[in-house]
């Protein structure tokens, strides 16, 4: 699905990625961990083709396919799909119109027929059901008004109707309560399919309680320090981020 | 992203606007210049009264004593009123009876700006007066109005066959001495649409004009007059097109409303002028006035406009709320790409107790254009309790273009009470990327964006021309973010 070799990024002249390799297959769950400023939120930008950056080394490959070389929007219609840290806001287009505009263009793009409005408005009725978001939701303004909890809820629920091949979910828990988290875990594993990857970004190890990762990879300054099982957040939890800093300056 | 976004802009800016094509048509013009004998050939052709020759001349010499006005923010290059055509007419037969004898080439004009003109051909009730050059060429649903009691009929026609109601009412809401455009259009004014609805009326169905300039050094100079008994209820559209062509176009008009008790009148103008090329060539400079009286206790005019044309705009649909309880409203939506100027905003004059308005003003500006809003509120001293909410916001789009407010706000009456609200803002990266990350185009971002943020004002157009606003300014602004 996705193969990341050697990945080099900079902003501003200053390298924040320094070289980082990952191999993420069909089915999996991956969990990126790692402290404040390791470089979590830039790869998953670089990895939806933010323009703010510099890459300069490393390749990437999505589903065998130079990802670095599509635009934005081509990923997008590739089937990946990016949970926003924060959120946008788009004042005076509703949340509906936003999604239905996006869903037809990735349909054109498959050379599917468009959704009638009965079509989408069924799936939404369903995806909503599952996500548990309030139905006055999604006549609201993209993102505008909402709070902290229901911006994420709301990449969540983008998430169930976009049915992404690949998600990257930036820091998705954070801020969030029990019930939220309860939720974006529920999202995340109702989409779980053989055919379907999903890449979380995190902070804290508390979202792995609910969702069970196949791989954890430890990011620190940069590179990607440690990489193992579920029970490696476990250890990360207990031991903490200075852990790993001493381990990597072994390295 | 940033060379993808400026190849984007480049493209779509050398492109066509669509309505640029010209009808190649036999004209009966005039050789350029302005005079009185031009103004009594301009009467005469139209088989005038009297009265309406002495209101031209009137109107005439007193516009030789006004200089043309310079306090927009605005650069208008000095204009020649000698090198201009002041009347030009396609030429057909002199009286029409059925749609049969209307020039095919005519009926395919409009056909090709997606006015039909065969009644039946028209989607929903919609009549519509078509204005080619200095004439009127058809007004349709003339006799469906008619079983109502409602005149809707080409100005001249009007002249002719009411002469009362306009001597009564044309020039009660702007004189010809209000200003030096006013005058110009006055004195030579060649067409446009007459509309009454007599008492106790709700008009059925959407009244429209469609103007278009079609000759070459010819200025359109049109005025409209709209008259709403008392209880009535009327909903006015106006558009209008023009060919590309180097040289500077003239169209300088007047709207007159006037609303009796109770009467409502909506007007609604989706402005789609030719602008001028990327460079700034060419496009029609628009000096119009247009202005509204809450006569009658109760009344209420709502003007709403979407301005997306023209080299130069120069526009202020104004409400004068003489009544009690009187409402005027303004909605806009005002576009400025590449070289575009707009100096545009409307005048709330509070005379009558209670009276309220609304102004909602929606500017954006992209490429080395300038926009600029500018409303005067005014409360007169016997205007008790009266109320004003206004809301200017401006977007940017780019770092080349310039967004200008100037709210003048002027109360004799202690209990007034004005509300002014304004914001400015930049269409943002990341709101771009957002709509890209989930599979929607630079281009496309850029519409729902623009048109999320004028939906306020979009939604207060008649359905279906909300559709052809939002992807009129979807078009207008194409590959603006740079």
């Amino acid at each position: 699905m996705l193969v990341i070799k050697n990945l080099r990024v900079s902003i501003d002249n200053q390298e924040i990625l320094k070289g980082i390799d990952l191999e993420v297959n069909a089915g999996e769950v991956h969990a990126i961990m790692g402290p404040n400023g390791s470089g979590k939120s830039t790869l998953a930008s670089v990895l939806a083709g933010r323009d703010l950056y510099q890459i300069t080394s490393g390749k990437v490959l999505y589903k065998g396919e130079d990802l670095l070389e599509k635009s934005p929007e081509e990923r997008a219609k590739e089937g990946l799909f990016l949970g926003f840290q924060y959120p946008i806001e788009i004042p005076g287009v509703s949340m509906a119109n936003f999604m239905r505009t996006a869903m037809n263009e990735i349909r054109k793009y498959k050379g599917l027929e468009p959704l009638t409005s009965s079509e989408f408005l069924k799936k939404m009725r369903e995806k909503k059901d599952l996500i548990e978001i309030s139905s006055s939701l999604t006549n609201r303004s993209v993102n505008e008004g909402f709070s902290g909890g229901e911006k994420k809820k709301n990449e969540i629920f983008q998430m169930a109707m976009f049915e992404p091949e690949l998600a990257i979910l930036d820091e998705t828990d954070s801020g969030l309560d029990i019930d939220a988290l309860r939720i974006v875990a529920r999202g995340v594993n109702n989409m779980k399919s053989p055919l379907n990857s999903t890449i979380v970004i995190t902070h804290y190890q508390r979202l792995l309680e609910y969702i069970v990762p196949d791989f954890v990879h430890v990011l620190y300054n940069g590179r990607i320090v440690k990489s193992g099982g579920k029970d490696l957040a476990l250890l990360l939890e207990e031991k903490g981020y200075e852990w790993v800093r001493s381990e990597s300056v072994n390295m | 992203m940033q060379k993808e976004q400026d190849q984007i802009l480049n493209e779509v800016t050398s492109g066509e606007y669509k309505y640029g094509f010209y009808t190649d048509i036999e004209q009966d013009s005039l050789s350029k210049g302005l005079n009185e004998d031009v103004i009594r050939t301009i009467s005469d052709k139209k088989g005038e009264p009297e009265f309406m020759l002495e209101f031209r001349l009137k109107a005439y010499r007193h516009w030789l004593t006004m200089k043309m006005p310079r306090w927009a923010h605005l650069n208008i290059p000095e204009i020649d009123y000698q090198d201009q055509i002041y009347y030009s007419a396609p030429k057909q037969k002199a009286k029409l009876k059925s749609l049969d004898e209307v020039d095919p080439e005519l009926l395919e004009t409009f056909n090709k700006l997606g006015i039909p003109l065969e009644e039946q051909k028209h989607l929903s009730g919609v009549a519509v007066d078509a204005v080619m050059d200095s004439v009127s060429v058809k007004t349709t649903f003339k006799e469906t109005l008619a079983e109502l009691g409602i005149i809707f009929c080409s100005f001249s026609e009007a002249v002719r066959e009411y002469p009362d109601l306009v001597k009564q009412y044309m020039g009660s809401v702007v004189p010809y001495t209000d200003n030096f455009f006013a005058a110009l259009n006055s004195a030579v004014f060649s067409d446009g649409s007459f509309c009454y609805i007599p008492k106790g009326v709700k008009c059925p169905m959407e009244l429209s004009t469609y103007f278009r300039i079609n000759a070459a050094n010819t200025g359109q100079f049109e005025r409209t007059l709209i008259v709403a008994e008392d209880n009535t209820y009327v909903s006015y559209l106006e558009g209008c097109t023009a060919p590309m062509r180097d040289e500077n176009q003239l169209h300088a008009a007047i709207v007159e409303i006037v609303a009796l008790e109770n009467a409502e009148v909506k007007y609604a103008t989706v402005q789609n002028w030719y602008p001028g090329n990327k460079e700034g060539k060419g496009g029609i400079y628009n000096f119009v006035t247009k202005r509204g009286i809450c006569k009658g206790d109760n009344s209420k005019i709502s003007w709403t406009q979407v301005e997306t044309g023209s080299a130069i705009t120069w526009k202020y649909p104004s409400c004068i709320l003489r009544g009690h309880n009187t409402t005027g409203e303004f909605y806009s939506v005002a576009v400025t790409n590449n070289y575009q100027q707009a100096d545009t905003g409307t005048k709330m004059i509070h005379i009558g107790k209670n009276s309220k308005s609304i102004i909602v003003s929606k500017g954006i500006s992209a490429g080395r254009s300038n926009n600029s809003y500018r409303g005067l509120v005014k409360v007169l001293r016997g205007a008790e309790n009266a109320r004003n909410f206004s809301q200017c916001d401006s977007l940017l789009l780019g770092d080349k273009c310039g967004a200008h407010t100037f709210p003048y706000i002027e109360s004799d009456n202690h209990t007034a009470v004005i509300e002014h609200e304004a914001t400015t803002s930049k269409i943002g990266e990341d709101q771009i990327f957002y709509c890209n990350q989930r599979g929607i185009s630079t281009e496309d971002a850029i519409g729902l964006i623009v048109n999320g943020y004028a939906k306020e004002v979009l939604n207060k157009l008649p359905m279906e021309f909300a559709v052809e606003a939002q992807k009129l300014l979807q078009i207008s602004l194409e590959g603006s973010v740079g």
